[in-house]
């Protein structure tokens, strides 16, 4: 088992990074494109394997006794709780929908924001630390077969939301 | 006392395939990013280096380790706390050289190549050179001066993975009045 800190550490690096990489005003956006790709590959990464061990999705509670995921709303839930969970150890704090392909993901308490001053001061940075993982969830969708466009957004930190609009296909 | 930071310690494992994928996906940037793989293993020990001089805060708050007497010591406080506190593994000690300067870190698995084949183009990679950083940075905060490197990889067709580590000096630093 890996440690948390040296997860936390890496993705700070990997910001770091890419930030010095991708210089410039006009660059914040390749910079965060860049963020999200890499997070999109890990996603993708993170339910093969779940899938491989049939642990996450077929053994699932959940999908036990009803069809497995029989719409969006159901890959959506398996986000917010086995997903997240897996990955942040907690399950997204609100679920949000229009029923019309878009989702809001509310996380009080987003984990790579939790080390980040809870104030105003670094809030011009949030993006920069999402990208990741709107790349993750996006990533993480396209390998169970949905494809979607992730984008968050933070109004006080270190709660955050991720808008998941999914793609007609 | 003791009790509550083990309780901490224990709620911070984590999915260590998020971590072993996110590396990946890293290198992978990297060998894109950059001409050859020289280029990517410096800019990976220098990340390494950056996230070593750090996580040895992380790890003196967390560990009850106090200052190392001499270099054994510090190689089994490595292999024996550090890397099981972070990666989970307990590498061993061996091949000391007679100054006892100079020892190996053998590790029988390693986690950052979980899911990992070199392509053959990139023969001279380093996959794991983030490591090197690590433990050099951290080092360096604890005065001293270490030399890291990768004598074997598993990746690159070895039967194990092996960590050189060299004891250059001990760094003499005017330390602020009161820090230890």
């Amino acid at each position: 088992m890996a440690d948390e800190a040296l997860f936390q550490f890496l993705h700070s690096e990997i910001i770091q990074y890419v930030n010095s990489v991708e210089t410039g005003e006009s660059e914040n956006g390749r910079c965060v494109s860049k963020l999200e790709n890499m997070g999109f590959r890990v996603g993708q990464g993170l339910i093969e394997r779940y899938h491989g061990r049939s642990v996450f999705i077929l053994d699932h509670p959940f999908t036990k006794d009803t069809p497995r995921f029989k719409d969006e709303l159901d890959f959506m839930k398996f986000i917010c709780k086995d997903f997240w969970t897996s990955v942040f150890k907690k399950q997204i704090d609100n679920l949000r929908t229009n029923h019309q392909g878009i989702y809001v993901l509310q996380d009080n308490k987003f984990r790579l924001l939790a080390q980040l001053s809870a104030g105003k001061q670094y809030l011009e940075h949030a993006p920069k630390f999402l990208a990741f993982t709107c790349g993750l969830v996006r990533g993480a969708l396209s390998n169970l077969g949905v494809k979607s466009i992730v984008t968050a957004e933070v109004s006080v930190m270190p709660a955050c939301k991720f808008q998941v609009m999914i793609q007609k296909m | 006392m003791s009790r509550q930071s083990n309780r901490a310690t224990d709620s911070k494992k984590m999915n260590s395939e998020l971590f072993t994928l996110t590396y990946g996906a890293l290198v992978t940037q990297l060998c894109k990013d950059y001409e050859n793989d020289e280029e990517v293993n410096k800019q990976l020990d220098k990340m390494g280096y950056n996230i070593g001089v750090r996580l040895i805060e992380d790890f003196l708050a967390r560990s009850s380790v106090g200052r190392c007497q001499d270099f054994r010591e510090t190689a089994d406080v490595i292999a024996k706390v550090a890397f099981k506190m972070y990666l989970g593994i307990t590498p061993s000690v061996t091949n000391w050289s007679p100054a006892g300067d100079e020892f190996s870190l053998i590790l029988e698995s390693n986690p950052l190549v979980d899911f990992v084949e070199l392509p053959d183009n990139h023969s001279n990679l380093v996959y794991s050179n983030l490591l090197c950083g690590v433990l050099r940075g951290a080092l360096e905060m604890v005065q001293m001066a270490v030399d890291v490197r990768f004598a074997q990889d598993t990746l690159r067709g070895d039967s194990v993975t092996e960590i050189r580590m060299k004891f250059i000096k001990r760094i003499e630093e005017n330390m602020p009045a009161g820090d230890e």
